[in-house]
């Protein structure tokens, strides 16, 4: 008796709402819910009035009717033209979840049966966590080690595929500081339905005391810089001079021009190709078969630390602005606040991070 | 019962008819009879029902505690295994292969299907790749999902994918044979005078269902090949560690899988055109707005494939273009919904138990076609995709659609088949028990879809807990409804009362013959001189 309270307590029928596409698609979610519930009710009274009026008893003898071209032009074209407004309406919405902001900030997250992986600009890593500020953009850039997964919180109506073998991203700005889970929305094998986690939101004092304990191992790029010289990249790819492989500083997002006569942008993908399979696009004026491919050989985090480093080494590039040094803006100068640590809004692991 | 004591007198007891005309194992087994061989496939079709169904179950009750009661991978092998059988095994050959089986050569007014040979090949190919997927069970199952999503499918997954999926495979043979039996039927096999626009509505929709069978199976087929290709033998197709895509997966299946969603509708809306007219005793409204939208959505289906990948990173334009497509497959679906609804204007309603089915159906196809209009709009496609809005919205489709519209068929032609009334009391209870369960089952799922809940989940955050045991608690009802029929059905066999040739009072040829029919279905060829549903003289057009 008292579990089933204690279920009936626990009843939810309406998900949080705590991002600015959240409240976006609600409204458009209830002009869909309005107009379902209207057709419904139509067709349940025309059905049960018909029945009613017409049944056998009353009406013994039925009158053939031919149809009505008029009827049903007119019960064609009008659904048609309210679909048409959901149709503009979710599109629209749909072309703005698209398009991140060029001020986000940009969080990592890997996706690997059955956990995901979350790495920070500054260095500092999470599992099955996620922390972002209130009312700043957010990008993730999300990759995968293994099978498809989907990357999902309800409570911000954000939901994409994280497809092995390429990037895939997302992006939201955060309303409301809370405690929201974060889900797998495709099954990816034996603990699908563990490859869960929490997102939490804190506002920017919460944010800024959270963040300060930063990474201990130094910053993505910094951590990428280490892999560099590990796995002997600097030996050929020199900084200042030309080596047997192209100088990358200044390379990120600028067009690249390849050996077969195209272009490319050197954009996070084109650099990820070019680590795990270098062969794939071959930059003009270099030869093929120098540099061994990594594929297999290091995992999704490592080559967006890489990544990290490569962008370090384009420090004017508008997409590299919330790299290391450039912190997001809300990390306001009252880091070291000692009562940063006491204010509200922060979840279960809100000041714990792995490093 | 009132209409079944008019035909009584009509009855001869020593009849012979297609099922006492020859007896033993081979008269069934190697018959060419479409009847007989509809009756094969109805038994094969009901055992694989309720093996399906079984699975739902266990794994609904399962969801009865956040943490769930089984192994996850069992809880994973149950929900797989219960859409593999569901879609393949029942829901794809449910209506085509057994009443559209039985009742298209009598309702073009012909003796057998085409090819009566080939009608007999496809219920031994069906059977054949019913045999793998049940012995993939026997060996533990598959767990990939009825979706065979790579890489997972292909690299990941330890379980019997490739028995399953040969399975699959196989049963596409049986639903290409039957798709393309009808068609050359419905092309050559028409009686005098039976011109197109004479057919009765359940003959256009399966003809439309036989289009999208022969056009739409081979792909699957294609795609499972290749799955197993790459399972096999490492050739990268859709692993990138291999050098493939697994967007190309979701395209080649999707390309199929979509289309099917129609072969699973289609005969059902057939079904319930049939109803309507009959239980109204009237013509159906805009019988050529009902023939032309079946066919409209049979050639649209083909090209919303891609509102399945909105969250997979396929191009905006892309994405914008498939949610246009899918809206506009909506309006042929809201044509029949609306028409059905005017035929009982002006007519003369009655409530025997098929047309209880059919407002079951009315209602909650309108449901779950509105619910599919949230997955056409891009942006609230994006809140609800992978989550039990998703599971909740097929099921209003699939469920409350064509299988109310199977019970509903089978209820109507059951005296036809069999030469027996069911029992009128019970049926009108389990047709309730089955609404009732239904939306017990299902409607909390598109809540807990909102909510977020993803599907496929073995276990879940505690707060959705109250909404899983209502849906457990409906799926234990559902349950009972789909059994009190099976009981009944049975029963009637030998202790229903004997059926007349048109209990109903229903136009069309198959109540103009006697019941059950005999094995070439009538005496010499029907000369047809009237249009479908001649209720009487045409008295009124409105507008």
């Amino acid at each position: 008796m008292l579990g089933n309270l204690i279920i009936l307590a626990q009843l939810r029928l309406f998900p949080p709402t705590a991002s600015k596409q959240a409240s976006q698609i609600d409204a458009l979610y209830w002009f869909l819910t309005v107009v379902s519930v209207a057709m419904t009710a139509l067709i349940f009274i025309g059905v049960t009035v018909f029945a009613w009026k017409y049944q056998r008893k009353r009406h013994p003898k039925a009158t053939q009717i031919e149809g009505s071209t008029k009827l049903e032009l007119f019960w064609s074209i009008s659904p048609l033209l309210v679909m048409l407004v959901m149709f503009a309406w979710g599109a629209q919405l749909y072309f703005a979840a698209q398009q991140p902001p060029r001020d986000a900030m940009e969080i990592f997250v890997t996706g690997k049966q059955w956990m995901w992986k979350v790495q920070y600009p500054d260095g500092g890593r999470e599992i099955n966590a996620l922390h972002v500020p209130v009312g700043q953009p957010v990008k993730l850039t999300m990759a995968s080690e293994d099978v498809i997964h989907s990357f999902s919180i309800p409570a911000f109506r954000v939901r994409h595929d994280v497809i092995p073998g390429r990037y895939n991203s997302l992006w939201f700005t955060a309303t409301k500081p809370g405690h929201y889970h974060l889900f797998c929305t495709e099954y990816c094998g034996n603990q699908h339905a563990k490859m869960i986690g929490w997102v939490d939101v804190l506002d920017e004092r919460s944010y800024a005391n959270w963040a300060s304990g930063g990474g201990t191992q130094g910053t993505l790029a910094e951590q990428g810089e280490k892999l560099f010289q590990q796995f002997g990249c600097s030996t050929c790819h020199l900084l200042d001079q030309q080596g047997r492989c192209p100088v990358l500083r200044g390379l990120y997002n600028k067009p690249v021009q390849l050996a077969d006569g195209s272009t490319v942008m050197a954009d996070d993908a084109y650099i990820r190709e070019s680590i795990l399979d270098p062969n794939a696009k071959i930059a003009a004026g270099f030869e093929p078969n120098v540099m061994p491919h990594f594929k297999g050989q290091i995992s999704e985090e490592n080559v967006i630390q890489l990544i990290a480093y490569v962008k370090s080494l384009s420090p004017s590039t508008p997409s590299s602005q919330q790299g290391p040094q450039q912190r997001p803006t809300v990390i306001a100068p009252t880091t070291r606040n000692p009562r940063a640590s006491t204010s509200g809004n922060i979840g279960k692991s809100g000041l714990q991070r792995q490093q | 019962m009132a209409t079944l004591a008019q035909g009584t007198p009509e009855v001869v007891a020593t009849e012979v008819n297609y099922l006492n005309v020859e007896h033993g194992w081979k008269s069934w087994l190697l018959t060419t009879d479409h009847k007989r061989i509809a009756i094969l496939y109805l038994i094969s079709i009901t055992l694989m029902f309720f093996v399906g169904g079984a699975f739902a179950v266990l794994f609904r009750i399962n969801l009865l505690e956040p943490e769930g009661l089984f192994a996850p991978e069992t809880y994973n092998r149950l929900f797989s295994m219960h859409g593999i059988i569901m879609v393949f095994f029942f829901l794809v050959p449910s209506i085509p292969a057994t009443l559209a089986n039985f009742l298209i050569p009598i309702m073009v007014g012909a003796k057998d299907l085409a090819f009566p040979r080939v009608n007999l090949l496809s219920w031994y190919i069906y059977v054949l790749g019913a045999i793998f997927t049940l012995y993939a069970v026997i060996r533990g199952g598959v767990d990939t999902g009825w979706t065979f999503y790579a890489p997972y499918s292909s690299t990941y997954s330890n379980s019997y994918v490739l028995a399953a999926a040969f399975g699959v495979f196989t049963s596409g043979f049986s639903s290409i044979l039957t798709g393309l039996n009808f068609i050359v039927t419905v092309h050559k096999m028409r009686a005098p005078g039976m011109t197109w626009s004479r057919l009765p509505l359940f003959v256009w929709s399966n003809y439309a269902t036989g289009l999208i069978q022969v056009l739409g199976t081979p792909v699957i087929a294609i795609t499972l090949l290749l799955l197993a290709f790459e399972r096999i033998a490492h050739v990268g197709i859709f692993d990138p560690n291999i050098g493939g895509d697994p967007i190309l997966f979701q395209h080649l299946f999707w390309f199929y899988s979509h289309p099917a969603v129609y072969i699973m509708i289609l005969p059902g809306m057939g079904v319930i055109s049939e109803i309507m007219a009959c239980f109204s005793k009237k013509r159906i409204f805009g019988y050529n707005f009902v023939a032309f939208s079946s066919m409209a959505i049979a050639v649209l289906s083909f090209v919303v494939w891609g509102h399945h990948m909105f969250v997979t990173g396929e191009s905006m334009y892309t994405s914008v273009a498939f949610s246009f497509l899918s809206f506009l497959v909506a309006v042929p679906s809201a044509i029949k919904v609306f028409n059905w609804t005017a035929t009982m204007y002006k007519g003369s309603v009655s409530f025997d138990t098929p047309m209880l089915y059919a407002f079951g159906f009315i209602g909650l196809f309108t449901i779950g076609g509105l619910t599919g209009l949230y997955l056409a709009t891009l942006a609230t496609d994006v809140a609800t995709h992978g989550t039990y809005f998703i599971v909740a919205h097929f099921h209003y489709v699939m469920v409350g659609g064509m299988v109310m519209a199977f019970m509903g068929g089978l209820h109507y032609w059951w005296p036809k088949m069999t030469g027996r009334m069911y029992p009128e009391a019970w049926s009108k209870f389990a047709a309730l028990i089955v609404f009732i369960g239904f939306n017990l089952t299902f409607f909390p799922q598109f809540i807990l879809g909102y909510l977020g809940m993803p599907r496929r989940y073995y276990s879940y955050p505690p707060e959705f807990q109250a909404l899983n045991v209502l849906s457990t608690a409906g799926a234990s009802i559902l349950g009972i409804g789909y059994l009190i029929p099976m009981v009944y059905f049975i029963w009637s066999l030998k202790y229903g009362p004997k059926a007349s040739k048109n209990p109903w009072g229903a136009a069309g040829l198959e109540w103009q013959i006697q019941s059950p029919p005999t094995t070439f279905n009538f005496d010499e060829t029907p000369i047809v001189t009237e249009e479908a549903y001649n209720y009487g003289p045409l008295e009124e057009v409105v507008g």
